[in-house]
């Protein structure tokens, strides 16, 4: 038999796969139910099996808090992860901006992949190559419509 | 083994790269690649025989009756069934299931009756009972299965004491390749007087089939699993069984006389396939059956065993994969590996993969149950066929270690 290839892996995957990325994905943050919830909402992606559960306290039009729980793939928990960040103490409008911004950025709109808004999201500007792989991405910002528009 | 190298000259679409790199496809059990004879046949069926089977009186639908009939009598050969008119076509095992479920379980099973499934059994083979039993108030009763991925042989036991109307399994575990003792549970079954429906869309491909022998009553099986086209199946029953049935679907071709308010039926299996059938479909599933008989299906077996034992030894090469399901050198499986690796979620797996052109599945494969058991969201699975080689587990472990690179699990 031959030897394992161990070439280095190729750069659409080394960019998929990067190292914050996977830091979110093993230490995500915010994750865990909230406590005062105001709005709470469950996704699913019945085709791999990612689920989330995503928790808000909405005061006013402001997000004081977020969390989530869930599991999944890397690119659906990490981000999950980054989005919960981004989105403490933003008011509901901004958080849909940046949803759209996000989901501008996995339709490869190259504008928005610069985007400082979405700051450390703009890492998983790689998933838009992977088309597969977006609904993953997606996963918690559609929780997020869903929860303030539901 | 097998000369697969020489094999995957017969199907076209792996001749195809994928990602720049020669496509290794190993999501057999979800579905098979075909070979140039099922392909040809096909086409020739629409060049020179195509028309509405049993129905016309024109030669050309005559020939066109001949070569569907002559596609049954293939499948009953192949699978020893217990008559000709005891195969039905269907559109693959779901609807198989369904039928059976549908025809023979709506006029069976009574309020308070139980229905045995398996903890590994595919949603095909579960939901039709779930169905059955919620419309009939009748109870659901799930078979344990063991650490190693077998049916529980002492709950199988217990379920039987409650002396089942059907008891229904898969004879091979999609999703972890274990070969079940099929013939043994079906004496256990009928010695309480259930009636036995086997779940046959993994073991139809992959082993040597004889129905009578496995003396089930009920047999299900998808042509698409096996080199046939996709939408073209069959269930096999015993034809007594069959007569008694009230029918499925209600239509054109499963009626004898049509009065205004009632019909009377046609003749098994005509009664069960109601509407114009996939006639392409039969066709390509019996030149299917052709190139599986050529081959041999022991030899086919023997192939694809040595092949996953193959894999599952260089899996286990990779520290922090886990194998599931039956996993010892004498144990008795099919080309089905399931496996994690460590925190890395199978679809990043199938996704790194396939950057390499491998082509495996990810996710529960249809076995909520099973996976909950497993205490798994998800697994990877790399299922093997005939046209598959050991080539193809080295690039399998070659990936798998990439994979691990990009999580930090072995230095890239």
């Amino acid at each position: 038999m031959r030897s394992l290839d161990t070439s280095p892996p190729e750069p659409r995957l080394s960019s998929l796969y990067q190292e914050v990325i996977l830091d979110h994905y093993r230490r995500p943050r915010n994750k865990g139910a909230l406590e005062n919830a105001t709005h709470a909402v469950s996704l699913n992606n019945p085709l791999c099996g990612d689920e989330i559960d995503l928790h808000l306290r909405v005061e006013g039009d402001v997000i004081k808090d977020v969390r989530f729980v869930g599991r999944g793939c890397s690119i659906s928990q990490a981000s999950a992860s980054m989005m919960t960040q981004l989105l403490k103490n933003s008011t509901v409008p901004q958080a849909l901006l940046i949803a759209e911004r996000m989901s501008a950025m996995m339709q490869g709109d190259d504008a928005a992949a610069t985007d400082k808004t979405l700051g450390d999201l703009r890492a998983l500007a790689g998933v838009s190559k992977f088309p597969v792989r977006i609904k993953c991405a997606l996963l918690p910002w559609n929780a997020l419509t869903d929860a303030v528009k539901g | 083994m097998l000369d697969a190298a020489r094999l995957r000259a017969d199907f076209p679409l792996l001749q195809r790269l994928e990602n720049g790199r020669r496509l290794v496809y190993l999501d057999n059990a979800a579905t098979t690649q075909k070979p140039e004879a099922v392909l040809s046949a096909i086409l020739d069926y629409y060049h020179s025989t195509n028309a509405n089977v049993h129905r016309g009186a024109y030669g050309l639908a005559i020939r066109a009756t001949e070569a569907y009939e002559a596609a049954r009598e293939r499948v009953a050969g192949y699978l020893n069934a217990w008559a000709t008119e005891g195969v039905v076509f269907t559109r693959g095992t779901t609807e198989a299931i369904n039928l059976v479920a549908g025809a023979y379980g709506r006029a069976t099973v009574r309020a308070g009756d139980t229905v045995v499934v398996t903890a590994m059994d595919h949603h095909s083979n579960l939901v039709p009972w779930q169905i059955l039993c919620q419309e009939k108030g009748a109870t659901l009763r799930m078979v344990e299965i063991t650490e190693d991925g077998r049916i529980d042989l002492s709950d199988f036991g217990l379920a039987l004491e409650r002396n089942p109307k059907i008891v229904a399994f898969p004879y091979v575990s999609n999703a972890l390749g274990t070969v079940n003792p099929a013939a043994q549970l079906a004496r256990l079954s009928h010695a309480v007087g259930a009636v036995v429906v086997v779940d046959g869309a993994q073991s139809t491909p992959h082993l040597k089939v004889d129905v009578q022998e496995l003396d089930c009553d009920f047999y299900a099986l998808s042509g698409h699993k096996m080199l046939g086209p996709m939408g073209s199946g069959a269930l096999i029953a015993k034809p007594q069984l069959l007569e008694t049935m009230p029918p499925y679907h209600g239509g054109g071709e499963m009626i004898s006389k049509v009065w205004d308010d009632h019909s009377t039926y046609n003749k098994i299996p005509h009664k069960f396939e109601a509407g114009t059938p996939n006639v392409e479909g039969a066709v390509g599933l019996a030149a299917a059956i052709d190139y599986l008989a050529r081959l041999g299906p022991d030899r086919i077996a023997e192939h694809e065993q040595a092949l996953a034992r193959a894999a599952i030894e260089r899996l286990a090469q990779i520290e922090g994969v886990t194998v599931y399901g039956p996993r010892g050198p004498r144990d008795h499986r099919a080309g089905v590996v399931s496996f994690t690796y460590g925190d890395i979620h199978p679809h990043d797996i199938a996704t790194i993969l396939d950057q390499d052109g491998i082509c495996i599945r990810a996710g529960h494969h249809c076995t909520q149950p099973l996976m909950r058991r497993l205490n798994v969201a998800a697994t990877a699975r790399a299922s093997f066929y005939l046209y598959n080689d050991l080539e193809d587990v080295d690039a399998l472990a070659g990936s798998l270690v990439k994979a691990g690179a990009l999580f930090g699990y072995v230095p890239a």
